[in-house]
């Protein structure tokens, strides 16, 4: 309530007796914004100021919001809203659209393999006789993503470590110029990468872990040698997707260490690796977490560039070398190129389940790094 | 020097750096690297193990343990931990930029082959993928790109800018909730926004294909990057504008319309041109909204239409040496024209705010 009254005395102005005028320039670029946002009060030509003989009548002061106030408030609450409906729309509509699916397949939904569409003798699709089970895919999309933290995070805490307390300038605005435009590249580029290039690198180093490593059971090959488009791969090129994120995020916190006990550390005699594993460490733990969390997010709803180096397999496969994984996003992809529209319902089911995935591990993510990164919301 | 200082009557001392590395310290790094090089290329040459892994392997591991040994015998065991993780932190920021370079250059190296320039003049209504590379472009792919982001931009510019105006001006009573809201949307699968489309709109109501429906998907993923961006941008006007603003009895409609915003108008820029590199090479919705189309179509709300990610995605899964060809020459399009919007966005984020 204080907060508010303090705007409107801000805000409103003054109902001044003597007239100001203003002449206001529309040609600045922002004009279009203006526009957009609506009312349009016509600015006040400046006209001579006659100094009138008689004393002025005594100012009245008012915390009465103007008309134009009203409005414009209105407008941005409803534009900064705007995210608020769209994520409920969401919601609704792919609950709406995937609640058939989830009726009647219940729980079977999420502990079967099977992906089946049974057309029924009207033409329809039987939602009953059907068999719609997403268990394969959940768990390849958490192996998968999985994978990319495993490799992916302990690389990009290192190189934010190195960016914040032991690059050069110069090499540290290169490198960050590079890891930024990395984050900016789009999925397809990974896609058609990872297809091309990383994949027979991939099967390299399967081959390798699987010759030497094979008595971990996770490393067997159970049918036929066959190392290509596995988990594995799909994991690496998440990895790389990933790096970008973590890097940035764990560097804008390790920036933050709080100066006087950087020194202190180096006042005790401390070297520089003490340094950051008794004051940099601690104080950014946190928030690495974080934004490995954030990591996670965007792996597990990376579509294309998975689609491009994953077997998809309607079956649980924890060999991570075998070329047969499972990703909800990527299967909603290669499922929808030949799916009817009432098969499309059992998709938008998949969906609903992926969003709500990625929502509830994105939300926890940002609370852990919003409380460690001073300057977020 | 000290005759220097004498007749000038200036103090010439240089601002000295002991922390910085000597001579000795630079010499002794690079006889290391080159020595760990020797190591690699050796063992590679007499044990069995091969490849570009092998080398890179051997490479690091002797450069980490020779630094360690060299530091600890030089200095003790505390210098000698020291430059172990100084040196493993190095090898770090080389892997993480070693996928960069491989990109950029396999991009330039397979994509160069498939450019030509009929590429910017014709489309694909005469030719297939899998025909010679020569034939056909990707015209109507990049006009239907550019249509399609440009509804996308009209769209989310004025949701997610004012957004931003919300959590920074008016700081109501919802601005925690809303900014919460918008980072979890910026996590939302790009593949959940275009199902989305598909439930919402194209189901419902036109129930057809077209450029419009991917616009829509696309502005869905684009609003929280600009609003993100866009609230950085605000909150650094200083407070001293707002308040000069409404000290000259401007309303506060006015004081952020006509002093705030143009204050803040390249960094809103910056997040418009952000916001346009997050979306345009966005694949999973294109896919399942716009259709697809061999020919230009520059009506977004009526039939199928082309866009670059689409082109790319298709020549993937042709499958033909020429259909790869043809990908790979339009990604090599596609990444120049979001380093030129990257580049874009860096010179104006790098204008002070305010000028």
């Amino acid at each position: 309530m204080a907060q508010g009254l303090d705007w409107m005395a801000r805000g409103c102005g003054l109902e001044a007796g003597v007239g100001f005028h203003f002449s206001f320039t529309w040609s600045s670029p922002i004009g279009f914004f203006v526009l957009l946002i609506g009312v349009n009060h016509c600015p006040v030509s400046s006209t001579v100021i006659q100094t009138p003989p008689v004393i002025p009548a005594k100012r009245e002061i008012t915390t009465k919001p103007r008309f134009s106030d009203k409005v414009f408030r209105g407008v941005v609450t409803g534009g900064g809203l705007s995210s608020l409906i769209i994520l409920g729309l969401i919601l609704i509509f792919l609950s709406y659209e995937g609640f058939d699916t989830l009726k009647a397949q219940g729980i079977h939904f999420f502990t079967g393999s099977k992906w089946q569409s049974v057309t029924a003798a009207n033409g329809h699709v039987d939602f009953k006789a059907s068999h719609f089970g997403i268990a394969a895919m959940l768990i390849g999309t958490l192996i998968c993503a999985f994978i990319a933290i495993l490799f992916g995070v302990p690389i990009a805490v290192m190189s934010a470590i190195f960016l914040t307390f032991y690059a050069p300038s110069a090499i540290k605005k290169l490198a960050v110029t590079v890891i930024d435009l990395m984050a900016a590249f789009p999925s397809i580029l990974f896609g058609l990468w990872g297809y091309f290039v990383l994949d027979p690198i991939g099967v390299y180093w399967a081959k390798l872990i699987h010759k030497y490593f094979n008595w971990i059971p996770i490393f067997q090959m159970p049918s036929g040698p066959y190392f290509d488009r596995s988990p594995f791969i799909a994991g690496l090129i998440l990895a790389v997707m990933i790096i970008p994120i973590v890097t940035s995020i764990s560097r804008e916190i390790f920036a933050q260490t709080p100066l006087d006990r950087v020194q202190a550390a180096y006042a005790l005699g401390g070297t520089k690796w003490a340094m950051i594993k008794n004051v940099a460490f601690p104080y950014a733990r946190s928030g690495v977490v974080g934004g490995t969390m954030l990591a996670l997010g965007r792996a597990m709803g990376e579509t294309v560039a998975v689609y491009t180096v994953l077997n998809i397999v309607y079956q649980i496969n924890w060999h991570v070398l075998l070329g047969a994984g499972g990703n909800v996003a990527s299967m909603i992809l290669l499922q929808f190129g030949d799916a009817s529209t009432e098969e499309v319902k059992a998709l938008m089911a998949a969906g609903l389940v992926l969003f709500a995935l990625t929502l509830v591990v994105n939300s926890i993510a940002n609370l852990i790094v919003n409380r460690t990164v001073k300057g977020r919301a | 020097m000290s005759t220097n200082v004498v007749e000038n009557k200036v103090c010439d001392v240089k601002p000295q750096t002991p922390w910085a590395p000597s001579n000795k310290q630079r010499f002794t790094t690079f006889g290391l690297v080159v020595a760990a090089a020797v190591i690699s290329f050796v063992l590679v040459g007499v044990t069995p193990m091969k490849g570009k892994l092998a080398y890179f392997a051997i490479f690091f591991a002797a450069l980490l343990i020779l630094d360690y040994t060299f530091s600890r015998m030089q200095f003790g065991k505390a210098a000698g931990v020291d430059s172990f993780f100084r040196t493993l932190f190095t090898i770090a920021i080389t892997i993480t930029v070693l996928p960069v370079v491989s990109i950029l250059w396999n991009v330039w190296l397979r994509g160069h082959k498939g450019l030509h320039w009929s590429l910017f003049t014709t489309d694909m209504k005469q030719s297939d993928f899998t025909q010679p590379v020569g034939s056909g472009g990707l015209i109507h792919a990049i006009i239907g790109t550019l249509i399609i982001i440009a509804i996308a931009v009209i769209i989310s510019v004025p949701i997610g800018i004012l957004t931003a105006v919300y959590l920074t001006e008016i700081k109501g009573r919802f601005s925690r909730p809303i900014a919460f809201l918008v980072q979890a949307m910026s996590g939302v699968p790009s593949i959940v926004a275009g199902l989305f489309i598909l439930a919402a709109i194209v189901y419902p109501l036109t129930k057809h294909f077209n450029g419009f429906e991917g616009s829509i998907a696309l502005a869905i993923l684009m609003i929280p990057t600009v609003a993100r961006t866009s609230e950085e941008v605000l909150r650094l006007i200083p407070e001293d504008l707002r308040e000069a603003g409404l000290a000259l009895g401007g309303t506060q409609w006015r004081s952020v319309a006509l002093i705030v915003l143009p204050a803040a108008r390249s960094g809103l820029f910056t997040a418009i041109i952000l916001g346009v590199a997050r979306i345009i090479g966005e694949t999973a919705p294109i896919v399942l909204l716009t259709g697809g189309a061999n020919v230009i179509n520059i009506n977004p709300f009526s039939g199928t239409m082309e866009s670059l990610p689409l082109y790319i995605w298709s020549g993937l899964l042709s499958g033909t040496p020429e259909a790869f060809t043809r990908a790979w020459a339009g990604i090599l399009i596609l990444l120049a024209l979001v380093i030129v919007l990257f580049a874009g966005a860096r010179y104006l984020g790098s204008k002070k705010v305010g000028k």
